[in-house]
């Protein structure tokens, strides 16, 4: 008996489908993703994303939190690029608050964005090769992940929930352990990248189980919300950071890699040119920094960043602050904002509408991946199973992220 | 393109029906009857000068004071060729929340739709599988309007009258 609900792609038999469960726990999802395929025989005739898994309802949590209270809740999001989601909260009360940064903290707060960018990668195009079944690969540059989480860890004390940075700046400043960790970053990983992309870019394994898979056309990606690296690979040159430049980008100079085709393969190589813009954007950073007074980590804004512990025991005006602030008693001018910035896996947008009180009235998170993701099953009709593994993969897809 | 220029282009097309023009850090905002959504959002399509053609985020927000208009939904636009932002609302009262669906001109409405609905109960019409998406099927409330409570109201453990909790 057939299904007039599905369609069958050209050429396959009339004959009833197998019903697979791929997930929610299959190690092959690499998240808790659960998608109801249609199969016939080897080939995706259909499928059914169910979504919700790990829902935390921030939304809703964040109506009664203070501002600053807020950002461990992003950290939650994309959490192979927390930092990102920090820096986008800050950002935003501070636009919200007309808050102007110096040089030197906007400076630093790229270096570890771009860090934070690079580890994300690192982490989606090791696994796509993982999922093409290069292990190695994935296990051997894992190793500077763990380098950048050691910074993390230098700058704020945590590794992968990170709560980096405050309002108005960092919450101490970066040790020269820290520096030079990142200056070993900056000489090591470029090696290991290169060996990397020399193991998979021109691999006929790898070409012939990515090129052509998962393939979106631009107007497609366009009209299916897709930002970042996945509408980057079908053509679209369109990064936050360059459209809508934050914390100085605007004074960095990088290219933004564009592919063609929009399928596993480009997806891969716009992301590996990203890493590579990053470092490039890293050393451009230190560069910068070099000529700025080093002991500015943040802005000069009393009422809203955390006054210096020993200044809240013999000083009036600070305890006063710090006793505000922690309180949550800071009130925040009315208004309403929309701000976006360039996460790992695309535009993370903070819709926040602030009725002056202490916490915001209602604050919406523009998610990226929980919207391309409606678009896996056009992307996937048709496709192998391996293959469906392969595309879930290379869409770079973070439940946290997803169900917010 | 300024806004200025946005904001009389649109005058000119729709006239009084679009009110509460205000530019608020830079992004132009607007309030747009809940009937007249979709020819908004077609017409910005469109225009050969606007052309906002990438749909950012749709989500909504629960006013409860204003009676018969409690709920608003709130639609983000983007032109990718000039980077211009846009945001327009339309308010819709909480007894019949009946909205037009915009899944027939962006593909990314669908689930940013669901999400709406399933957090404020937005009945979006014309909607292919309008269903719940991130929370259980078996609920029977909408958790993020605002008569739904953060915590538990009868607490007497954290009342204080200087806080306010």
């Amino acid at each position: 008996m057939s299904n007039p609900h599905i369609s069958l792609p050209q050429g396959s038999l009339e004959k009833q489908t197998t019903t697979l469960n791929l997930g929610p726990t299959h190690p092959a999802t690499h998240g808790v993703f659960q998608n109801i395929l249609e199969m016939d025989g080897e080939r995706v005739v259909s499928a059914v994303p169910t979504v919700g898994y790990i829902h935390r309802a921030f939304e809703k949590i964040a109506e009664r939190r203070p501002y600053y209270q807020i950002a461990p809740l992003t950290d939650r999001l994309n959490y192979c690029s927390s930092p990102i989601n920090n820096m986008g909260w800050h950002l935003t009360t501070e636009r919200l608050l007309g808050l102007q940064l110096p040089k030197r903290v906007e400076y630093l707060r790229v270096i570890i964005m771009e860090l934070a960018r690079i580890s994300d990668h690192i982490i989606c195009n090791g696994v796509v090769g993982v999922d093409t079944g290069a292990f190695t690969g994935f296990l051997y540059i894992m190793e500077f992940r763990e380098l950048a989480y050691e910074i993390y860890e230098e700058v704020c004390g945590s590794r992968l929930t990170t709560n980096i940075g405050r309002v108005g700046g960092f919450e101490r400043n970066f040790s020269n352990a820290a520096f030079e960790k990142i200056e070993r970053f900056l000489k090591e990983f470029p090696k290991a990248l290169k060996e990397f992309e020399t193991l998979l870019v021109r691999n006929r394994i790898f070409i012939e189980r990515t090129q052509g898979v998962g393939a979106i056309t631009a107007e497609r990606a366009l009209n299916y919300g897709f930002t970042g690296p996945n509408l980057r690979a079908a053509g679209v040159d369109y990064d936050v950071r360059v459209a809508h430049p934050y914390s100085s980008y605007g004074d960095f100079k990088f290219d933004i890699p564009v592919g063609t085709t929009g399928d596993c393969y480009d997806r891969f190589l716009v992301r590996g040119e990203e890493m590579w813009q990053s470092l490039s954007i890293i050393r451009q950073a230190l560069d910068k920094i070099q000529d700025l007074p080093a002991d500015v980590y943040h802005a000069d804004v009393p009422a809203y960043y955390l006054p210096d512990k020993s200044d809240v025991y013999t000083k009036m005006e600070a305890l006063i602050y710090h006793f505000k602030i922690v309180m949550g008693e800071t009130d925040i001018l009315p208004g309403e904002l929309y701000n976006a910035v360039e996460g790992a896996n695309g535009e993370l947008g903070f819709y926040v509408i602030s009725d002056g009180g202490r916490s915001p009235y209602r604050l919406h998170f523009r998610r990226p991946c929980f919207i391309y993701y409606q678009a896996y099953p056009e992307l996937i009709h048709g496709a192998m199973l391996a293959d469906a593994v392969v595309c879930m993969s290379s869409l770079n897809l973070i439940a946290g992220e997803l169900d917010a | 393109m300024t806004n200025e220029q946005i904001q009389s282009r649109l005058i000119e097309k729709f006239g009084e029906a679009l009110t509460n023009f205000e530019e608020s850090y830079g992004m132009l905002s607007f309030h747009a009857p809940k009937e007249l959504n979709l020819k908004v959002l077609q017409f910005l399509y469109d225009d050969e000068t606007l052309q906002f053609r990438f749909l950012t985020d749709i989500t909504a927000v629960h006013y409860p004071d204003q009676v018969g208009a409690e709920l608003a939904v709130v639609y983000h636009l983007q032109n990718l060729t000039t980077r211009t932002r846009l945001r327009f609302k339309i308010f819709t009262s909480v007894a019949s929340p009946q909205v037009f669906t915009a899944t027939r001109l962006y593909a990314s409405a669908n689930w940013m739709e669901r999400e709406t609905y399933d957090f404020f109960g937005i009945d979006f019409v014309g909607h292919p599988n309008l269903i719940r998406i991130l929370n259980v099927d078996e609920m029977d409330y909408f958790p993020l309007r605002k008569e739904f409570p953060l915590e538990d109201q009868t607490r007497v453990d954290k009342d204080d009258d200087m806080f306010g909790r």
